[in-house]
């Protein structure tokens, strides 16, 4: 089922929240949204799942409207909310029940819903204790077997792997990629390796705006344009290395690392690799090179570009 | 109505599991036995078969232990944030907001049937007049789910449990008993109109045995009221201001 958001705003008093939002996802498409402290993630989430309604525009997943349809939108949703928020005084299989029964699913199904999710989360050891006797980690699993015990189509994770170590990190993100290719997923976080490794298309949001859409190679190369590396040129005097290394053709900008002697950043011209005539210059000059390091461009770079302004 | 219930269910399980359930029936139980049967002018004084000395006191002890059972109902979820959980499942705000008053007034009449027993015993004493118990009965039922609909209300607007007991109980009392002593301080039409409001006049003419359809109107608008305005603060985050 596909989500289609139009044009969403949401508004807090004199602030914009959500700013104009538009995008489309796919069904089986996992997206993840990205964005600092404070950019909307979490109220776009909010609308999707029919907590709080839109200022202008409109949300709707398959043919529903968040507007017009919430209760039949609620049915399709499996939402965990941002800090996981769960009765600390039920057991998990009685809080498991109670989420069953009232998304509607029938009597007879529920125990069956119940001990596929306990086994899909993995929470077979843990399911007679009280949820407030949990670690952080498996109060997570329970938020989100509670959000996918009704099967629905689409799932909206507000920051899944908060509080879990490496290992059930690397678990939820299994599952997580699991479930993406039968439902649609949308998650937020801010750890960026986590959006690369479970989606398949990441929405960077920022001040409520988007801006940038795609996957994450994609992204990348858009900021990749200009290979940039790190050389370490020695037995030569500084000042001479930098204009000698100006003359290049191919070379736009020389930057010496502080701190670090005959060490220089290289940046080249669009499209154009510099490693060749850094490597000849040095032998026409008899210098030793002894270091060259591309550096790549992270998406952490991309993210600090587009959100730091 | 099944949705409502399973909400019910689960608060239910909450006082239970969290002792208020049994504390409060611990209390009203002792507090209003030892008042019926041990102390001040008790059945035994009076000497009557009757639990009129019951509901004299129940009427008091209701009114206290009500807002410390609602005060949890939405207070807590608010706090905690389970009400964004509760929400975005596919139960609607109305469900929610009577799911709790049904749970509540489970407990109540709970706390009522373990009383049964204070009837039988007069019952033995003397020769009682039923239909009397079964309207003093009605009328404490009455009273609780006006006192228990008001007591979610301020619950709903506040994330503080302190707050809603508190705010539920000074609004308890203008009706239980301060619209009654300026009633009775007053006269003409002020005075007719401020006896309607309070709730000790339907409250008496009922556990007297008079069911007139004027008082059942007053508590169920009461009742209807406070679940509608908890609903309509619940819906308010879907206002689009």
């Amino acid at each position: 089922m596909d989500i289609i958001l139009e044009n969403l705003t949401k508004k807090y008093g004199y602030q914009k929240a959500v700013d104009n939002i538009s995008f489309h996802v796919k069904t089986g498409e996992v997206l993840g949204f990205l964005g600092p402290n404070g950019a909307g993630k979490t109220t776009t989430m909010k609308i999707l799942a029919g907590l709080i309604a839109p200022n202008e525009g409109d949300a709707r997943i398959g043919n529903f409207s968040v507007k017009d349809n919430p209760e039949e939108i609620k049915k399709l949703i499996g939402y965990l909310p941002e800090n996981n928020p769960l009765y600390l005084e039920m057991p998990v299989l009685d809080y498991l029940e109670f989420s069953a029964a009232i998304q509607g699913i029938p009597n007879h199904k529920i125990q069956e819903r119940i001990r596929e999710m306990i086994r899909k989360c993995g929470l077979n050891a843990e399911k007679h204790k009280k949820i407030g006797e949990l670690s952080k980690g498996y109060r997570q699993r329970v938020g989100l077997a509670q959000a996918m015990i009704h099967d629905p189509k689409i799932l909206i994770l507000d920051e899944p792997t908060t509080g879990l170590d490496p290992n059930q990190i690397v678990e939820i993100r299994k599952l997580i990629k699991d479930l993406g290719k039968e439902k649609t997923v949308i998650l937020s976080t801010h750890i960026l390796p986590e959006v690369e490794a479970t989606c398949d298309r990441i929405l960077i949001i920022s001040k409520g705006k988007i801006v940038a859409d795609g996957t994450s190679e994609n992204l990348r190369k858009q900021s990749q344009g200009r290979e940039l590396v790190r050389v370490r040129i020695e037995d030569g005097n500084r000042d001479d290395i930098i204009i000698q290394l100006q003359k290049i053709e191919q070379v736009a900008m020389v930057d010496p690392i502080r701190g670090l002697t005959n060490c220089f950043e290289v940046q080249s011209r669009n499209e154009q690799s510099n490693r060749r005539a850094i490597y000849q210059l040095c032998v026409k000059n008899n210098w030793a090179l002894t270091e060259m390091t591309p550096v790549e461009t992270k998406l952490e770079d991309l993210f600090r570009d587009l959100t730091l302004n | 109505m099944n949705k409502i219930w399973i909400i019910a269910k689960r608060e239910l399980g909450t006082f239970f599991d969290s002792l208020t359930a049994y504390i409060m029936l611990v209390a009203f139980l002792g507090f209003s036995g030892f008042f019926t049967w041990l102390y001040g002018s008790d059945i035994f004084l009076r000497n009557q078969a009757d639990l009129q000395v019951f509901f004299n006191i129940a009427y008091w002890t209701l009114f206290f232990f009500i807002p410390a059972i609602t005060m949890r109902t939405m207070a807590e979820e608010n706090k905690s944030g389970t009400i964004e959980l509760l929400l975005t499942k596919s139960v609607s705000d109305w469900q929610i907001v009577v799911g709790k008053f049904v749970a509540c007034m489970v407990l109540i009449l709970i706390a009522l049937a373990l009383t049964l027993p204070y009837y039988l015993t007069v019952w033995k004493l003397g020769p009682v007049d039923h239909g009397s118990v079964l309207t003093g009965y009605l009328g404490l039922i009455l009273m609780s789910a006006t006192y228990i609909s008001i007591g979610i209300y301020t619950s709903t607007v506040t994330s503080n449990q302190i707050v809603a007991f508190l705010s539920a109980l000074l609004i308890g009392i203008f009706f239980h008993i301060i619209f009654d002593v300026i009633a009775s301080g007053s006269t003409g039409s002020i005075g007719a109109f401020f006896s309607y409001l309070s709730l000790s006049t339907h409250y008496d003419s009922i556990s007297r045995g008079v069911i007139d359809s004027k008082d059942l109107i007053y508590f169920f608008s009461i009742i209807f009221l406070g679940l509608v305005l908890s609903e309509t603060t619940l819906s308010k985050r879907n206002l689009a201001d």
